[in-house]
């Protein structure tokens, strides 16, 4: 059964409010090996498109063998210069980059949301910023390793692959480059299939600031491009964000050869509001936990678990606020939730959703007639009447649709939270101090938000427990992937 | 007329308790003058899933307690070692030509390595964790905690030493364990259960299996209920098959870098890096304002 809340509840209109800036694309988009723009030795090319529209936007280079062997030779032969290179002068190089993200932030935003689909503002307020905010942070880092890591001794590791997935692709980029180049290391990026336009703008950067050749290529293209490029003997790190299941392939493929690994992957996160929570602020804080990047966010608050004495209110309150969320053209400054990433995600999400349905969970979603006849789009909603066994319960959507379940005390909160393979997030809201300390003690999962959601900071570390994955991204902890330890003090007793 | 020395039965230690295999197989050790020393218990697949069992029963209870405590129980069981010396040092040296000499100074560098891991229990998140200077008005902390059942693949040599280096740094975290001893000369490790059956050590945290680790090495990779696995330095092919049977579970894995005389450089065997492998980094939260 589906209930539908009505739209505009204020009773009148936003005008749209579209972005105006004109960004220019190039038709071919090449590859970024040893410093320059090269065409792919494999010939071939594919269309990126973008969501909102399902239009063609440029030619993306698609990395075969030949490229990816060429772009691991001149991240290896610019190795020892850039790790002996006077580790100011490495931080100079990454503070300038940060510099330029932030004066061409208005191009990456717009180029951000057409190849991707999310809102400008969006864009505009958490990628960008927070892009230009890593290479800024970690660029500070470079020349303070040894304060990092006590009593030993830190050097790089060597030739980083590094792969990212779709939903935040500059600053997914930023998170796996800035850390990387900090240490010492050199890097080959292989951006996700279908947003590779603001990486390739990123080497624009790198050209501009006169980043060493070879210290960071980037190679375009799909599955097969990444599986050669972690495969490729002469890398000595992988970095990879994204499902678990390609994550785990990863991890028996590197057995025995040494490569170091780091893993940043799926989730199921638990959103759990007690009684004594600011109800209010509560309910924000599930809209932005679920709904942030059209809920294509590893983090995401899928499963809300709510105590029982305030599910009336808090599915009431939700309810009036799905409402007023405005799903449409990414480039509109109002838009709450953009275009889902591409045709394939859009039905997975209406797979799930259909799933949900059929096994019994009720469905809440608004109807917003304004959703344009191009482009993937899937209106937020939320399902009750969830059992834990349910599929939507259970497997990671990465789409607008949350789970609601209730808790009677704190233990079962805490249990039926961690019943999950995933580790990646939890949020809690309480007024009570201790019962804040003692619920996100007993949660695992590597961030905890509390009384908020969905924030992030260069300094702070990012990434999960269990099949969540392992190691850290951001803050001092995110430097440990990126560094060998010599724990030897010389002191033999 | 002499008097005939009473042998000791040795065990598999599971779950605070003293236990014969379940299958009943056993391993006999000649020492070096060729006499048959002992028959050891050859830990089967179902010794293992016991041992994870009860590691699993007591990680709430020894995650739980205060770092202190923790301390002063490991402490304690450098204590008990310690009034043990001679006994251990008579064990290393049944199967080896080693020195009575060089035993008595792995038995030494082992207490001493367990007063060190006894002094991380209440710092190591000191000088892991931190506050972050987040760019909001927000509280951000990040604390290293315990992961939960950690396998402990112990080298051949140094038998005693090389288990309880690798030992120490996930069980100071909270971690509980499951050790697999080295195979050659699995004397120390059975003996050392009566060390942890007297320092204090909760029923089930130290778990320790003789036999053959080969036997049981994909047993412990694929095991889901272990999360982590810190290993003394192996073969390529022991690698593969750790790391591959890893990846369904997600398995945190360590194979520890100590060689030779390494494992008597106690700053490096008691490393806060070697902990740090057998702790989650949870990053807290929260907004301030009035």
């Amino acid at each position: 059964m589906t209930t539908n809340a009505q739209p505009d509840v204020a009773g009148w209109e936003y005008s749209p409010a579209l972005e105006s800036t004109k960004v220019t694309i190039e038709q071919k988009n090449k590859l970024f090996i040893g410093g320059k723009f090269v065409t792919p030795k494999s010939r071939s090319w594919f269309a990126t498109t973008n969501p909102s529209t399902g239009k063609k936007l440029a030619d993306i280079a698609c990395a075969g063998k030949a490229d990816v062997n060429a772009a691991v030779a001149s991240a290896k032969a610019a190795l020892p210069k850039w790790s002996r290179l006077p580790a100011t002068e490495r931080a100079k190089y990454l503070y300038a980059i940060a510099r330029r993200i932030q004066e061409r932030a208005r191009e990456f935003a717009i180029l951000e949301t057409m190849d991707g689909g999310k809102p400008i503002k969006e864009s505009r307020d958490v990628d960008i910023p927070l892009a230009a905010q890593h290479f800024f942070y970690y660029a500070g880092w470079a020349d303070k390793l040894e304060y990092a890591f006590p009593g030993a001794k830190p050097s790089p590791i060597g030739v980083c692959a590094q792969i990212i997935p779709w939903n935040f692709p500059l600053l997914m980029a930023a998170w796996k480059i800035a850390p990387a180049l900090a240490c010492g290391n050199t890097s080959i990026l292989k951006p996700a299939e279908t947003t590779s336009l603001t990486a390739l703008r990123l080497a624009e950067i790198f050209q501009e600031v006169g980043l060493p050749d070879g210290v960071a290529n980037i190679v375009t293209g799909a599955g097969d491009t990444g599986r050669i490029l972690a495969e490729h003997k002469s890398v000595n790190k992988v970095a990879f964000t994204g499902s678990t299941q390609v994550g785990k392939l990863l991890m028996r493929e590197t057995a025995g050869t040494g490569k170091k690994l780091t893993l940043e992957l799926g989730g199921k996160s638990a959103n759990i509001i007690f009684a004594d929570a600011a109800i209010d602020q509560a309910v924000e804080g599930i809209v932005s936990g679920i709904y942030f990047n059209q809920g294509h966010v590893c983090c995401a608050g899928s499963r809300l678990f709510v105590e029982e004495s305030i599910l009336d209110e808090v599915v009431h309150k939700l309810k009036h606020r799905l409402s007023s969320l405005r799903v449409g053209d990414p480039l509109d400054k109002n838009t709450d939730l953009g275009a889902i990433n591409s045709k394939s995600q859009l039905d997975i999400v209406k797979g799930y959703i259909a799933t949900g349905v059929k096994e019994g969970a009720q469905l809440h979603e608004t109807t917003n007639q304004r959703l344009p006849s191009r482009g993937y789009w899937c209106n937020p909603c939320f399902f009750t009447d969830v059992q834990p066994s349910h599929t939507i319960a259970r497997e990671e959507i990465f789409g607008p649709v949350l789970c609601v379940m209730t808790f009677r005390t704190p233990e079962e909160a805490i249990s039926r939270a961690n019943n999950s393979p995933y580790g990646l997030a939890a949020g809690v809201w309480t007024d009570k101090g201790s019962k804040i300390f003692e619920v996100a003690k007993k949660l695992d999962a590597g961030i905890i938000w509390c009384n908020t959601y969905n924030k992030f900071d260069a300094a702070s570390p990012f990434g999960g427990f269990k099949e969540s994955g392992y190691g850290r991204e951001g803050g001092l902890q995110g430097l440990r992937p990126y560094v060998q330890l010599d724990t030897a003090l010389g002191r033999k007793n | 007329m002499s008097r005939l020395t009473v042998a000791k039965t040795y065990k598999l230690y599971i779950g605070g308790s003293f236990q014969q295999t379940e299958s009943g197989r056993s391993i006999a050790i000649v020492d070096v003058k060729g006499n048959t020393a002992a028959h050891m218990c050859h830990a089967s697949r179902k010794d293992f899933r016991e041992a994870v069992e009860a590691a699993t029963k007591a990680f709430g209870a020894w995650s739980g307690i205060t770092g202190y405590l923790r301390g002063q129980i490991l402490y304690r069981m450098a204590e008990m070692l310690e009034g043990r010396r001679e006994e251990f040092a008579a064990a290393i040296q049944v199967t080896g030509s080693i020195t009575p000499a060089t035993a008595r100074k792995e038995v030494d560098a082992t207490v001493d390595c367990l007063v060190r891991f006894a002094g991380w229990t209440d710092k190591f998140q000191q000088v892991l964790g931190c506050a972050n200077a987040v760019a909001g008005n927000f509280y951000n902390f990040t604390v290293p905690q315990p992961q939960g059942v950690v396998a402990v693949i112990a080298p051949e040599t140094p038998s005693l030493l090389g288990l309880v280096s690798l030992l120490g740094a996930p069980l100071c975290a909270g971690n509980t364990t499951v050790v697999l001893g080295a195979d050659a000369n699995p004397i120390p490790t059975a003996i050392l259960g009566e060390v942890c059956q007297t320092c204090d050590v909760p029923a089930g945290v130290i778990n320790l299996l003789t036999g053959s680790k080969k036997d049981l090495l994909e047993h412990v990779a694929s095991h889901r209920q272990v999360v982590g696995i810190y290993a003394a330095p192996l073969g390529k092919k022991e690698r593969v098959i750790i790391e591959r049977g890893a990846a369904d579970s997600m398995k945190r894995v360590r194979f520890a870098a100590m060689q030779g005389d390494d494992w008597y450089d106690g700053s490096r065997v008691s490393s806060p890096w070697n902990i740090e492998p057998f702790v989650e980094m949870k990053t807290i939260w929260h907004p301030s304002a009035c």
